[in-house]
């Protein structure tokens, strides 16, 4: 039976897919120059897991394999959680997370579409939360450590120098733990940590800020390729300046700059990637709005007053559970009826 | 992703006027496929062997035939006539002989047969004589109810596809700010407006002329996509004046549809359940005014329409087809290439696959799409919904289609409606644009039917309740009365033998004014039960009704199925799946298929039902029927007190003259209800702006009919 409309717009789900992991691809590129080849293989892993898990609960669920499967919705979610977690991570980490992200977090809700928190975001907080001394280590950036060493690193975890020997801190940890221990972040900024290495642009808060600008520019291709909205990124954006801009100008001795927060952590990733997951989020613009103005607040109060150093996945994953309210309160007036009272 | 604003003007490109052009939100620009068939000029069609006649040419009523198997008609000549006022003639679009009144099939999507009428042509293409109509004369002594019935009896009806009794639209009373006539035609593939425009500027500006004189309007403006920029520089030619005001717009479906039409040219949003002659706004079809035209000027019904022929065939173009000839015969005529897959009727955002090609055309008909896999591929698979939010963006009634799909499959179907269900107008932008190739519009249809459904029958159940309770208090009544009666023999019983015989009298005069009353409260409760619902008549009616519906929701009710096996099991494995579907489809069919019959039956149950009417009471007009009553009862209420008094014999005829009178009574309250009813389902399937025009049409009859009471009762005097 086939019925009107009797034409569609050629833009499949495999291919909105796809836009998103094209977007994702200069992201990965200055990943690998800051951080090594090791993150490719975390993203390898990450793929092959979210593959294997999915069509495994698709099996279970009595769904057809192959053209859920090739949605391509998985790969995303595994490419997140892969860039999101320490790239010199053991093997089993994205491996769990990954799994626990399909299995759990998306077909034990329903399957695509119908799962409450974005995979990813669960995935990451499970592993943070039950792996925190694993989530901090991460390698310094551009360590002395080659393609192979990184690879023998990821699956057997021996290094030929001890690990503490290239770890590192992140920008956003070492905040953390300086304002902690002495109040303030003084002098912090003036170590090579927050030096956005040899490709100069002194405003960038660290070499993890170059990732982060590729990020804004696939997230702005998405834009413009129709794929995302840009209620949610650039409230998000505004939210998270304005609030630590404001304490910034009240107190730079304990709260750092702007910049520093957007192109810290998993800001950029999140904004264009992870909040504009449209299946965890509303669906209005205006809640799209409010929506990612709030992850902004929540993110600042998480990474500055809270215990974790990013807060970016806890944020989505609260508001996740805020979506349908935020929906349910901002629809729109329908054509002809805008002039009447609300 | 909108960033301009709602009612930001935004310029036109090409666009000569200065007239600002505002904005609906959303829309798609599907491809047009428009030059495969533009590119020609509209030839005449074939004058076919057959015409097949559908009786329903319009919303509203069926036209009832004028015509006998057998009988030979002219080009021209009436065939059958409107029903009411929300129906219009049929005309024989050539000369020949009538073969069948029958039932076949029609194009609509069920795939249901109804009533056409068939007439096999003569090859003589015979015009029945013609006389004009002095619409001028008419339209200067006020008179435009007579315009509107000779439009009606020209079967002059909406050509962009809703088929309107265009008679409707011209009974405002107050002048018109604005009148839009819709060149848009933003449907891919669709042309003939485009031709129409272009070939016959000069008529159709004569019509808008007549249109706008007939409206009263102040303004005129023609919208038109700036894809015809051929159409509308023929139109600025013919106008050739400052009186009409061609306006350009830009391409973006559906900016046709009437209301988006009228939001983009005046900005004005007509929201649903409100007539747009209350915002000042008219909106007519090229087509249609051009019918106008030649209905007005010529003296021509509406025997013919411009049809675009294109997809798969090998010379797409307009033809100016004859109403009736055969589906096959046309694509035929253009030439249809094999490897055709299905037709659409309509074009390919809102039209319908045709259940078969011997289906004649309808006024309806302004396209047929041969398709071929190639150019109208499966939709993929149907996926998850992603809550993208592509599909509200696309939106043009600013729904938000993803939360009216939830509520649609979860069957929430109050929430869908407290979601505006019913604003939706089924364009199918969202489906278009939807990456998970959700049919959103099927499952849109789906719950409207349900709802419509569930308003059926619930009215049905409140009716049913009615009745059940209006027995318990008549048989509580009837009790109370025989008791009443009882006591009262008691106490005539009580009274002194010595006046025996007065006593009798008295009682028997007692018992027999008990009777009448018995009678003449019959009577009332079958009034009053008529007006709760009469049951035999209720219960045709019901079925009728039902019928109806479920033809008007076949297509929903296919597609039910279709929803249901997707329900049944979360994904079912494709194969399965589309043999469940042949099986649902088939169930829906054959269900169709016993509630036409039961229509049928019910259909057959009312002229018995008239005809024993008929038996019983001779034509009789209301008022005199109730003299006559009263004078009866007064009669045999007289007699009974006669009779009494002479305190003799049997006297049984006071209550067998009521129960006479009963059912003629019955027949006229069980008339009067289906009339009602009919009139409701009528209703039901109007939209409001219809409604509204059917109101204005039913008080000017009322009024009407108290004028002449009134005359009445003075001559009397
Ligand atoms: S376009 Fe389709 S997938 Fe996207 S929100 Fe609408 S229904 Fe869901
Ligand atoms: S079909 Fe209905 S819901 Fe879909 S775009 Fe058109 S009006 Fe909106």
């Amino acid at each position: 039976m086939i019925t009107s409309p009797f034409l569609t717009k050629p833009t499949p789900l495999q291919l909105v897919m796809t836009k998103v992991l094209l977007a994702l691809l200069p992201g990965i590129a200055v990943y690998v120059y800051v951080f090594g080849a090791g993150i490719l293989i975390q993203l390898l892993l990450a793929t092959l897991t979210a593959l294997g898990v999915e069509a495994a609960c698709l099996k279970l669920r009595n769904f057809p394999i192959k053209p859920f499967i090739t949605d391509g919705s998985a790969i995303v979610t595994a490419w997140l959680l892969a860039l999101s977690l320490p790239p010199l991570a053991p093997w089993w980490m994205i491996v769990l997370a990954t799994a626990i992200a399909i299995g759990l977090a998306k077909h034990l809700y329903g399957g695509l579409g119908q799962n409450t928190f974005n995979p990813a975001m669960v995935g990451f907080a499970v592993m943070m939360v039950s792996f925190p001394a694993q989530m901090s280590r991460w390698a310094a950036p551009q360590a002395e450590l080659g393609a192979a060493g990184q690879l023998a690193f990821i699956f057997t975890g021996h290094l030929a120098v001890p690990f503490d020997a290239i770890a590192s801190a992140t920008p956003l940890d070492t905040v953390k733990t300086t304002i902690l221990q002495h109040g303030g972040i003084g002098e912090l900024f003036a170590a090579p940590l927050f030096h956005a290495g040899q490709l100069g642009a002194g405003w960038l808060p660290s070499m993890m800020g170059w990732i982060a600008l590729a990020y804004l520019a696939g997230g702005l291709w998405l834009y413009a390729s129709k794929i995302i909205p840009w209620q949610t990124p650039v409230a998000f954006i505004a939210s998270l300046a304005a609030l630590s801009g404001v304490l910034h100008l009240v107190d730079p001795a304990r709260f750092t700059s702007p910049l520093f927060h957007l192109f810290s952590g998993a800001a950029m990733l999140g904004a264009f990637f992870i909040i504009t997951d449209p299946v965890s989020g509303p669906t209005t613009p205006r809640g799209r709005l409010i929506y990612g103005a709030l992850i902004g607040v929540l993110v600042y109060v998480i990474r500055v007053f809270g215990g974790y150093p990013d807060g970016v996945a806890f944020a989505v994953l609260i508001m996740n559970l805020a979506a349908p309210f935020i929906d349910q309160y901002t629809q729109p007036k329908v054509f002809g009826r805008k002039g009447k009272a609300a | 992703m909108e960033m301009a604003l709602p009612g930001d003007p935004a310029q036109e490109g090409g666009g000569v006027s200065a007239r600002p052009i505002y904005r609906f939100n959303g829309g798609v620009h599907p491809p047009e496929h428009k030059l495969e068939s533009s590119g020609t000029p509209v030839v005449p069609g074939p004058l076919p062997a057959q015409l097949v006649l559908p009786l329903r040419q319009s919303i509203g009523n069926a036209a009832k035939p004028l015509v006998a198997v057998g009988e030979r008609v002219l080009k021209g000549q009436s065939i059958a006539a409107a029903d009411g006022s929300v129906s219009a003639a049929l005309h024989a679009p050539t000369s020949g002989t009538v073969t069948a009144i029958e039932d076949r099939l029609v194009a609509h999507p069920s795939g249901l047969a109804e009533t056409c009428i068939v007439i096999d042509s003569d090859g003589r293409d015979e015009w029945e004589a013609r006389t004009r109509f002095d619409w001028r004369a008419a339209h200067d002594a006020g008179d435009g109810r007579a315009i509107r019935d000779y439009l009606r009896d020209m079967g002059v009806v909406g050509l962009g596809g809703a088929v309107f009794p265009s008679h409707l639209k011209l009974a405002g009373r107050d002048a018109l700010d604005t009148l839009i006539i819709n060149g848009a035609e933003c449907e891919p593939y669709i042309t003939c407006d485009d031709r129409l425009m272009r070939e016959r500027a000069a008529d159709l500006v004569a019509g808008i002329r007549i249109v706008r004189q007939l409206l009263n309007a102040r303004e005129v403006l023609i919208g038109i996509e700036d894809n015809k920029p051929e159409a509308a520089a023929a139109l600025r030619a013919a106008i050739d004046g400052a009186d009409i005001e061609v306006a350009v717009v830009p391409t973006l479906y559906p900016s046709g549809g009437a209301k988006q039409l009228i939001k983009l040219l005046t900005n004005i949003e007509v929201p649903s359940g409100v007539r747009s002659t209350d915002l000042g706004v008219q909106c007519f079809n090229v087509a249609t005014v051009y019918t106008i035209y030649r209905a007005l000027e010529h003296a021509e019904p509406v025997i013919s329409r411009i049809v675009t022929l294109t997809g798969n065939v090998a010379r797409p173009g307009n033809v100016e087809a004859l109403i009736g000839t055969p589906l096959s015969d046309l694509m035929a005529f253009a030439g249809e290439q094999t490897g055709t897959r299905e037709h659409i009727y309509g074009g390919p955002m809102m039209g319908f696959a045709l259940p078969g090609l011997t289906a004649g055309l309808t006024k309806a008909g302004n396209c047929i799409i041969a398709t071929t896999p190639a150019a109208f591929p499966d939709k993929g698979r149907e996926m998850p919904c992603i809550r993208c939010g592509e599909c509200a963006s696309a939106c043009p009634a600013e729904l938000q289609p993803m939360d009216l799909y939830w509520f649609s499959r979860s069957r929430e179907f109050g929430r869908a409606q407290e979601r505006n269900l019913f604003d939706c107008i089924e364009c199918g932008a969202c489906a278009y644009v939807c990456p998970s190739s959700i049919q959103l519009v099927d499952y849109y249809r789906f719950a409207k039917s349900e709802i419509w459904a569930a308003e059926a029958s619930k009215k049905a159940a409140d009716k049913a309740r009615e009745r059940h309770e209006f027995k318990q208090f008549r048989e509580e009544r009837e009790k109370r009365e025989k008791a009443e009666r009882l006591a009262a023999r008691q106490a005539a019983a009580a009274k002194p033998a010595t006046t025996a015989d007065a006593a009798a009298a008295a009682d028997d005069a007692e018992a027999k004014a008990a009777k009448i009353k018995a009678a003449m409260a019959r009577a009332a409760e079958r009034k009053a039960a008529g007006e709760t619902g009469d049951t035999q008549a209720t219960d045709a009616m019901d079925a009728e009704k039902r019928a109806k519906i479920a033809a008007a929701m076949e297509k929903a009710a296919a597609r039910k199925a279709h929803l249901e096996s997707l329900q049944g099991g979360e994904a079912p494995v494709a194969e399965a799946m589309d043999k469940a579907k042949a099986e649902k489809i088939r169930a829906a069919m054959e269900a169709a298929a016993q509630r036409k019959a039961a229509r049928d039956a019910a259909k057959a149950d009312t002229p018995a039902q008239a005809g024993e009417a008929d038996a019983a009471s001779t034509a009789m007009d209301d008022a005199k029927a109730a003299k006559i009553r009263a004078a009866m009862e007064a009669a045999a209420q007289r007699k009974a007190h006669r009779e009494s008094l002479q305190a003799a014999v049997p006297v049984a005829e006071a209550a067998p003259a009521a129960s006479a009178l009963d059912p003629e009574k019955a027949e006229r309250i069980r008339a009067a209800m289906q009339k009602r009813d009919e009139e409701k389902a009528r209703l039901a399937a109007m939209s409001p702006e219809e409604r509204a025009a059917l109101d204005a049409e039913r008080q000017a009859r009322i009024d009407a009919a108290k004028a002449r009471a009134a005359a009445k009762k003075e001559s009397e005097q």
